[in-house]
């Protein structure tokens, strides 16, 4: 719809040259200059897209430049005009030359646009601070005519947000006053009504009548963001700006603000005066200084808000307001109570009858977020059990409301934030993986990133193996998700959640069939409970469901944090954990859940970790040697997962050895020799089937490389070795090894049976080769003198050399 | 507080790669602090930084749109034209949230919050810890005033060479990036102000 004719216009914008541009800007100063009417705006409509459509600067002649920021600052211009004025400019930001400058605005209008511009220019000129500076000038002088204040309040939140704390005390104090008038005095009679009647007829204006609540009522007490009418007065508006920038302007005002250390040293001094104060009403919060003053009025508005959003709203707008005001209440009370401990008490209080009213409720599940979050930090001075509402949020709160994508992202923004906060004898974060698992698997793209910090935070050595095959089997979990939906009583009634291209009719009856139900409860589930099941039958069930899109989406996301999951699990597995891992990825390889590349891309994240581990933990081959065994015992097993099968046989030959592990025998060695000889015999001499694929290289290398560190370590292997090498050099380029063999595979064969043949020549250097022990790899066994073996090698020549009587090299 | 707003195009999930994504129309409400940096054509290179953080942002909601749209099995032209009363519509319009680290590309770590509509991205970028239920319900406000406004529904819409009226809806309900806690009647009141002041 917009594409096409949006594409040409923007062409034609980044197309204009700088002398056409030129002449526009000589034609727009004519305009503006003449009478700025209809024909200006069009002109600055266009001058406004050439600039903005591309990323690369222009120039504008110098009188242009100077007559947009005339016109931006002339009151008397249409709005229209200032609008794109001031629109240009910003776009052209940072401008170096720009004479615009705050410093003799006197209409706080005209100030709120020109900050717009001045804000852009990226400080390089003190910019931010000045225009904070004139703007608290002018909120000072308290014009009575003009637009009043209200355009000057976004101007200060941002000037604040942008420079914390660079507003000197005494402005600051202004401010604070002013806010607490706005915030807690505005009027509660609604606004009047503009005289409707002509010049002759008598101002019948009704009485306003006074605010409401937004369930109708008349309002109980002061005004707030939450009371309505049908017209507003200024210093309503005001109420409403005020509150808005609230939580900006506590946090970032005056140098007292910085850091909690500060609150907790003036409350030592101030706390009994205060908690005297603050416990009294509120008429005795004058004789407090501004900064506390308004601390206490921004309370009180806290209070007024959450007693508000318990009312029925007539109007969903509303509605959505009451959460969004019940969200900022309790962040509100979060920064009060870290800048002033005494309200803490009476906080606390108020939140816990508001968790009652909130638990039950799915609709304001995002709002006992930050009630939870409150709670976990300022737990401990009041001694408040957040244990509950944290298990009410992790157990059911995933669990039902998973399809909302702003709800799962609060939800992983929560628990990033709140990580420190989680205790880990309590029990609840860790073991809840599961059910954030739900809101994973559902919005994978969306929540990648947010996992990749949140899964060493929940890596646990008690459920690491149940948390392995989670992961392993998230796609699946996605599936049953839809399912869930498709099955649950609000279906039909509600716009459906799920996947509307698919119909997957045998998965929903398999869903309902209590020979699955088990199997699906515990997929499901929303606790670790540290037994795992094997879900094969269910992958199979869900097989049409594969190639659903969402489930594609969380299969892909799957390996990036498999890596994650081992860069984390490695630091906290002790031997037997990694025994358990490893056994994990060997029995799984081959029973994953069938989504397109997924199990390409799955087995190559296990072959590498399945190596790291060995690595880490080299006596993990000979403890796990007869599963190994298993695994590397058929020649099925090589075609469906060829890489787990090189990792295993290239682990076998590097660390089954003594050195590694004393408790590998010779029969041990053997037993795999003997295999994996059979093996190799069979996937090059026997005759193979027209459908098997070729045996790849790598395969054959692989093996006959282990083979040769097997034979190196158990000498009398050796001419078994050397035998089926020489048979190796030999291979015809025949159909023997596969319907189209390549020349280089071949040849490759050839050249490491070659090469491998000639080390088994020495045997004494075939084993320093193959079995150099742990030693060889530090580099102080290549550099110390003592050791280092070429440099003995050479002491050693030249000694005999001079024995010898032949002339010393 | 918001960072920037802007509006760009959204592609076709299943249509091939034809064109680019586009940014209609954005709006940074305050530049990042520039680092010190003495050396000529600092500002223009800023101005690029700027354009190009944007445009990223741009191409992650568009991307993050097609996965979703094509994860719940729709196309993006499933939502018929409704009128100006229905603002339900916008409430089953595909969106979501989203978090940028520091530095890629922001300086600082901020959280876009975005609404695809059609074949129109919108977007607010916020900074971190943002209240997002105010920021998604600013949003659906903005865009359904810049729909009903700019009537985008009709055939032969145009949203670049009406920048002006963009600017007077955000001037109103979005001031210097402040998201604002507008209950419905003092929107209707807002909303009549800003017909009075730019009739349709």
């Amino acid at each position: 719809m917009f594409t096409t004719g949006a594409e040409s216009l923007l062409h034609q914008a980044r197309e204009i040259q700088d002398e056409e541009l030129s002449r526009f800007c000589s034609r727009i100063v004519k305009l503006l200059q003449k009478d700025p009417g209809a024909e200006a705006v069009d002109a600055l409509r266009r001058l406004f897209l050439i600039i903005s459509a591309t990323k690369y600067g222009r120039r504008l002649e110098k009188p242009c430049m100077d007559l947009l920021q005339t016109t931006l600052c002339s009151p008397t211009c249409p709005e229209q005009l200032q609008l794109l004025c001031a629109a240009i400019l910003r776009e052209m930001a940072p401008s170096e030359g720009l004479a615009l400058s705050c410093d003799h605005i006197q209409n706080s209008r005209t100030l709120s646009l020109a900050a717009s511009v001045l804000l852009a220019q990226g400080d390089r000129q003190d910019e931010v601070r000045n225009v904070g500076q004139r703007a608290l000038q002018l909120l000072e002088a308290r014009q009575p005519e003009g637009p009043g204040p209200r355009p000057l309040l976004p101007v200060l939140s941002k000037v604040v947000s942008l420079a914390p704390g660079t507003l000197p005390q005494a402005q600051a104090d202004l401010l604070h006053r002013r806010l607490v008038d706005w915030l807690r005095y505005a009027s509660i009679q609604q606004g009047a009504a503009q005289p409707s009647g002509g010049f002759f007829s008598a101002p019948r204006t009704r009485q306003p009548g006074p605010v409401t609540e937004v369930d109708g009522a008349v309002a109980t007490d002061f005004f707030t963001v939450l009371s309505t009418g049908q017209r507003f007065t200024e210093d309503q508006r005001l109420n409403v700006q005020a509150f808005s920038m609230l939580r900006t302007w506590l946090l970032s005002s005056g140098p007292t603000s910085a850091g909690a250390a500060d609150a907790d040293d003036r409350s030592e001094l101030e706390g009994s005066t205060l908690s005297v104060l603050s416990a009294t009403s509120a008429t005795a919060s004058h004789l407090l200084p501004p900064q506390q003053q308004l601390r206490a009025g921004a309370f009180e508005y806290c209070q007024r808000l959450l007693e508000q959003s318990t009312r029925r709203a007539l109007r969903r707008g509303d509605s959505d307001l009451q959460k969004s005001c019940l969200v900022e209440a309790v962040q509100l009370l979060d920064v009060l109570c870290r800048q002033e401990p005494s309200f803490l008490y009476r906080a606390l209080s108020c939140l816990k009858a508001l968790l009652g009213r909130l638990c039950g409720d799915p609709a304001q599940a995002r709002a006992l977020l930050p009630i939870a979050r409150f709670l976990l930090s300022h737990g401990e001075a009041a001694a408040v059990d957040s244990e509950a509402i944290c298990q009410h949020l992790f157990s059911s709160v995933p669990a039902e409301l998973f399809p909302s994508p702003m709800l799962a992202f609060e939800f992983a923004q929560f628990c990033r934030d709140s990580l420190h906060l989680f205790s880990p004898d309590q029990g609840i974060f860790k073991p809840s993986f599961p059910s954030l698992f739900k809101l994973l698997a559902w919005h994978s793209p969306a929540l990648t990133s947010e996992f990749v910090v949140l899964l060493p935070a929940l890596v646990d050595a008690g459920t690491a193996v149940e948390m392995l095959h989670a992961l392993l089997d998230l796609p699946c979990l996605t599936a049953a998700l839809d399912l869930q939906l498709r099955s649950s009583p609000a279906a039909s009634s509600e716009r459906p959640l799920w996947d509307i291209s698919l119909r997957p009719t045998s998965c929903l009856e398999g869903f309902r069939d209590p020979q699955f139900q088990g199997l699906f409860q515990y997929l499901l589930r929303t606790k670790a409970g540290g037994i795992t099941k094997r879900l094969a039958p269910l992958h199979r069930l869900l097989q049409p469901m594969a190639s659903c899109a969402r489930v594609v989406q969380c299969a892909e996301a799957v390996p990036t944090l498999l890596q994650v999951f081992f860069a984390a699990v490695t630091q906290v597995a002790d031997g037997a954990l990694t025994a358990q891992l490893a056994l994990v990825l060997l029995e799984r390889s081959n029973f994953l859940f069938q989504v397109p590349q997924y199990e390409a891309q799955v087995h190559r994240v296990m072959s590498s970790q399945f190596l790291a581990l060995c690595r880490l933990r080299p006596a993990l081959v000979v403890e796990l040697a007869r599963d190994l065994l298993d695994f590397v015992g058929s020649v099925s097993g090589i075609h469906s997962r060829e890489r787990m099968f090189t990792a295993v046989v290239w682990a076998v030959g590097e660390y089954l050895a003594v050195s590694y592990d004393r408790r590998c025998t010779v029969e041990q060695v053997n037993r795999f020799f003997e295999s994996l000889e059979a093996l190799l015999f069979e996937v090059t001499q026997s005759r193979r089937s027209a459908t098997l694929p070729p045996c790849p290289p790598q395969v054959v290398t692989v093996l006959m490389t282990t083979l040769t560190k097997l034979a190196s370590r158990s000498q009398d292997l050796i001419p078994r070795v050397s035998l089926l090498l020489s048979k190796l050099r030999a291979l015809p380029q025949g159909p023997a090894m596969g319907s189209a063999p390549r020349d280089e595979d071949t040849d490759t064969i050839r050249t490491r049976a070659t090469e491998l043949t000639n080390l088994l020549k020495m045997p004494s250097v075939a084993q320093f080769v193959f079995t150099p022990g742990t030693e060889a790899s530090t580099p102080r066994f290549h550099r110390d003198a003592n050791t280092a073996l070429p440099l003995a090698l050479h002491t050693v020549s030249r000694l005999m050399d001079r024995e010898a009587g032949l002339p010393v090299a | 507080m918001v960072h920037a707003f802007l509006i760009h195009t959204l592609r076709a999930p299943h249509a091939e790669d034809t064109g680019f994504c586009r940014v209609l129309y954005s709006c940074v409400f305050a530049a990042e602090k520039s680092p010190d940096d003495p050396r000529p054509h600092g500002a223009e290179r800023d101005r690029l930084l700027r354009k190009e953080q944007i445009l990223a942002v741009a191409r992650q909601v568009e991307s993050m749109c097609r996965l979703q749209q094509q994860a719940s099995g729709r196309s993006p032209m499933d939502l018929p034209p409704q009128s100006s009363d229905e603002p339900t519509s916008l409430h089953e319009a595909p969106h979501g949230a989203f978090r940028l680290a520091a530095g890629d590309p922001f300086q600082e770590p901020r959280t876009v919050v975005w609404l695809g509509v059609l074949s129109l991205g919108f977007a607010l970028v916020l900074d971190a810890h943002e209240n997002l239920l105010l920021a998604e319900g600013t949003l659906r406000l903005l865009t359904r005033f810049l729909f009903d406004h700019l009537r985008l529904l009709a055939p032969s819409a145009n949203l670049l060479l009406r920048a002006d009226r963009v600017e007077a809806i955000l001037t109103r309900f979005l001031p210097h990036g402040q998201l604002l806690f507008l209950n419905d009647q003092l929107v209707q009141g807002l909303e009549k102000e800003l017909s009075a002041a730019w009739p349709l």
